[in-house]
């Protein structure tokens, strides 16, 4: 038997713990350390599943669903999961730059940049990117008044596509090293002569699979908004998270294949030794840098944008006021959207254009800023006047208002290409898009799961423990990345593992305290979260408002139903379920119920993710047989389904009706409650709107709406 | 609004059988989307092999003395015909809804492209032995194989997909899922025809003239 035919080119000092004993130091220990919490983790989930005899539900109600809500969920369930262990690495990487003054350290320079390329690639395309596709999972389909998507199965598919590049970036904490070559992986040093082991590969595949998943994901939520709105909702009536859901879309559509064909170029060079990016032969990594740009930039408003629409969501909800221009907010989207494919060459001004070229995109990058103030002002003026309420999503809100606008002028001054090059490369960069990420995208999805949680799961979060891992997360974003803006001026390049400038000290001292605070920031979210858990009889708000919402998904239950809508809603304004409380058409039955058609649960998806993560698993450690095996099982199963007839359901009229009159009974009974007790047990979720007090008390069923044929 | 108001570019099915038309609506859009997606990655191939060309011959063969025009043109013959099969298989399902001329249609579309698919092998085989000329060599060649690889990777596929669709249209008829399936993998096909108009344009005819 030839061991390598079996397992490639794995051996028994591929496994982390093998270093430790080989070669023991700390930087061995902590990595044996990852790879046991690693493995640990794992077994501890298998345990916990196996003793609470929840095998059987998680395959049943999760993995083989294909209801957009779920899936929703379970790709914010990665992202929590992957930030947990992004965050951790990113403390680890600032403890080592702290005791590295003319010193190696702690950890060993291939640890640091290991460190640092997980850090990196796994906050964007396992952390940023499943967050927001979660959520515009969740929200998006309830706030066209939507069943689902267009194609559910597809979107499962991407899930299980994403979640197999997590797993596969998981893997390599045990199997093998990750890639030292930082989230961009630029060949040369990525090809195959510097970086002959499997940690590119590692990057190459997990990368790929999560970049295919999204390609699909945008074509997906492209069409399910154009197609399936319901009646009377026109582009011009969607509520701003759909709208930044829309051009995010459309930018995963046009933006994930340079992404997909970069690394297919490597994976060539670097597999079958072709030259696209290599020193000599014709190569030209300058293509590489372009393929890649090409997709980081537009990549970096695929994020932004639904965190915008986040925003749009919540100052206008805790302000009980309308959005100030919102036709402005529209186009000032539209236009990020275009502009973002014109500015990807200010990622490398310095490698070599002339100036002309240079100038070009520089004015291009700085003119995105027109359009994004224009959003912050139409935020700003939507607070004014507003009964502003400083709940934990607000306080992220205003925290972004004022923390972004300073992120956003480090940018323009960055675009300016005579600055970049004095800059370039430093920490000044990593202070910059830090500070545009972490108090735009991050903490918009933060708020976003504050603000729609009580929807998700029907009971609110905690809001004290939410303030108080808001007042860590804010200092503690301020305390880590501003002390890098000094020193990147003073001239600390970034990924670097060791200093010799005794300056840098207090500085790399201030940007550690602010870690623990961002680490004690999460650790109150994760306590947040169980607190409010054990608390839920008291959070509970059932009936699906608690923050006197205005679009149409606070309009159902809180879960809501399998089906959303028990009748399609018929809209005729913005904010429709705002207006409808304000003129007191809501909570009205509808005239008649019909059958409901729902997909049925498959295991298409999981299964087609288990293939591909073994497919990846294969090409990384070149173990032919699993490749070739895994390869034909993915299409096998694809194949199969398309034979399959019997995929639908029909949940029968009678048990929509019975569910919803149930609901619409228990939301005319309950009196509503006003914004002052929002925060109280008083609060299940049927707001009393803004302005409206005299009409507390139960209200009348009404006239029966029409219903639609 | 009415179904005339509704059409969606390519065939229609609104006169023949007007269920199958509005289950169409949806599906078909998202596959020109998803169809618009694989033309962006073409492009990228596209802009990779224009800069490679040029910049990334090196050591090794120029375009003039690698390409063959007379295998590319009867290549191009062989798949645009293939297309044109397959549009009579598509009026077989239109207006005949007949198995048998929908399967007669799809088999000679199959072996167009699979003729397609060997000659261009058989251009690859004669590259590589004859004029020292495998994608290793350089730049310019990783280019050229990645791009015509990746068009005929997609042929490939569609003749896969074709078959199993072969197998469709006699076990399970003709139904509106087989339909709209069919009428996919006609876009596709006819897609990967425009492409390779561009490869043989852009690729031989400018690469011979260079």
């Amino acid at each position: 038997m030839n061991w390598e035919l079996i397992f490639g080119q794995i051996k028994w000092t591929s496994f982390v713990f093998a270093g430790m004993i080989e070669n023991p130091s700390l930087s061995e220990a902590i990595a044996s350390g990852a790879g046991s919490i690693a493995v640990l983790g794992a077994l501890a989930t298998v345990v916990l599943l196996t003793v609470k005899g929840w095998w059987v539900p998680l395959w049943r109600d999760w993995l083989t669903s294909i209801d957009h809500k779920k899936v929703g969920i379970m790709y914010i369930a990665i992202a929590l999961v992957m930030f947990a262990r992004a965050v951790i690495e990113a403390a680890l990487m600032r403890a080592q730059q702290l005791s590295a003054t003319d010193s190696g350290g702690f950890l060993s320079a291939d640890h640091f940049g290991q460190l640092f390329s997980t850090h990196g690639t796994i906050m964007i395309f396992f952390v940023a990117m499943p967050f927001i596709t979660g959520l515009m999972n969740y929200v998006m389909p309830l706030q066209i008044g939507a069943r689902d998507v267009s194609f559910p199965l597809l979107n499962a598919i991407s899930l299980m596509l994403t979640m197999a590049g997590a797993i596969l970036i998981m893997v390599s904490l045990v199997v093998g090293q990750f890639s030292t070559g930082g989230w961009s992986a630029y060949p040369p040093f990525t090809g195959i002569e510097f970086s002959p082991g499997e940690g590119v590969d590692y990057w190459i595949w997990a990368v790929s699979l999560g970049s295919i998943g999204s390609t699909l994901t945008g074509l997906n939520f492209a069409v399910t908004i154009y197609k399936k709105r319901c009646p009377g909702m026109t582009l011009f009536r969607m509520p701003l998270f759909t709208w930044t859901t829309l051009c995010t879309s459309i930018l995963m559509i046009f933006a994930m294949a340079p992404l997909t064909a970069a690394t297919a170029m490597l994976a060539l060079d670097r597999y079958a030794g072709f030259h696209f990016f290599t020193n000599g032969d014709g190569g030209n990594m300058m293509n590489y840098a372009n393929l890649f740009w090409l997709f980081g930039h537009p990549e970096v408003y695929i994020l932004i944008l639904p965190a915008f629409g986040v925003w749009s969501e919540v100052v206008a909800t805790f302000s009980s006021k309308r959005i100030y221009g919102y036709t402005s907010l529209v186009y000032a989207t539209m236009c990020i959207a275009v502009l973002s494919f014109a500015v990807w060459l200010h990622h490398f001004f310095t490698m070599g254009q002339s100036a002309n070229v240079n100038a070009m995109f520089g004015i291009a990058t700085m003119v995105i800023g027109v359009p994004t103030g224009v959003k912050v002002y139409d935020w700003l003026l939507t607070m004014v006047g507003g009964r502003i309420r400083f709940t934990t999503p607000m306080l992220f809100h205003i925290n972004f208002l004022l923390t972004f606008i300073l992120g956003g002028m480090t940018g323009v001054l960055l675009a300016n290409p005579g600055i970049d090059f004095q800059v370039h490369n430093t920490l000044f960069l990593v202070a910059h898009f830090h500070n545009m990420i972490i108090p735009g995208v991050l903490f918009g999805m933060f708020a976003a799961v504050q603000f729609w949680f009580p929807k998700m799961f029907g009971f609110r979060l905690h809001e004290g423990l939410g303030r108080a891992s808001f007042w860590c997360f804010a200092p503690g974003f301020l305390l880590a990345f501003f002390p890098l803006y000094w020193l990147g001026l003073m001239g600390a390049t970034r990924r670097t593992y060791m200093w010799t400038d005794p300056d840098y000290l207090p500085w790399l001292a201030l940007a550690m305290a602010g870690a623990a605070l961002i680490l004690a920031g999460f650790a109150l979210m994760v306590a947040q979260i169980v607190v409010s858990v054990r608390q839920r009889a008291q959070l509970a708000a059932p009936l699906g408002d608690p923050w006197d919402g205005r679009a149409l998904e606070w309009s159902i239950p809180s879960p809501p139903p399998e089906w959303n809508f028990a009748v399609l809603p018929q809209v005729t304004a913005r904010d429709a379920f705002y207006e409808a409380k304000k003129a007191g058409t809501a909570y009205r039955s509808p005239a008649a119920y019909a059958d409901i058609e729902v997909p049925r649960n498959t295991a298409t998806a999981p299964l087609i993710g288990l293939f591909a993560c073994a497919w990846a698993f294969g090409l990384v450690w070149h173990i032919w047989w699993l490749v070739v095996v895994s390869f034909v099982l993915i299409w096998a199963v694809v194949i199969a389904r398309s034979f399959q007839t019997d995929t639908e359901e029909t949940v029968p009229a009678a048990t929509v009706k019975a569910a919803n009159e149930a609901f619409l009974a228990a939301a005319r009974a309950t009196p509503g409650v006003s914004r002052e007790r929002e925060m109280t047990s008083d609060n299940r979720g049927r707001a009393l709107p803004e302005g409206l007090e005299g009409r507390a008390g139960p209200a009348s069923p009404g006239a029966a709406v029409e219903v639609l044929p | 609004m009415s179904l005339s108001e509704r059409l969606h570019p390519g065939l229609n099915l609104a006169g023949t059988d007007p269920e199958s038309h509005v289950a169409a609506e949806e599906v078909l859009f998202g596959f020109w989307i998803f169809l618009m997606s694989d033309l962006v990655l073409f492009a990228v191939l596209f802009a990779t092999y224009a800069a490679m060309s040029v910049q990334g011959i090196a050591e090794g063969p120029g375009p003039a003395q690698v390409f063959d025009l007379t295998a590319a043109f009867l290549e191009t013959l062989l798949l645009l015909l293939s297309s044109f099969a397959f549009g009579f298989a598509m009026l077989e399902m239109k207006y005949r809804e007949s198995r048998r001329g929908v399967l007669a249609w799809l088999l000679v579309t199959g072996v167009l492209g699979a003729a397609f698919v060997g000659m261009e092998l058989h251009d690859y085989y004669v590259m590589i032995t004859q004029h020292a000329a495998p994608p290793q060599a350089s730049g310019f060649l990783s280019a050229y194989y990645l791009l015509t690889g990746t068009h005929a990777l997609h042929v490939s596929s569609g003749l896969v997909w074709m078959a199993i669709m072969a197998i469709q249209v006699t076990v399970i008829g003709l139904n509106t899922p087989v339909k709209l399936r069919l009428m996919r993998l006609a876009l596709f096909w006819h897609m990967l025809d425009v492409v390779w108009i561009g490869i043989f344009t852009f690729v031989y005819l400018f690469g011979v003239a260079s």
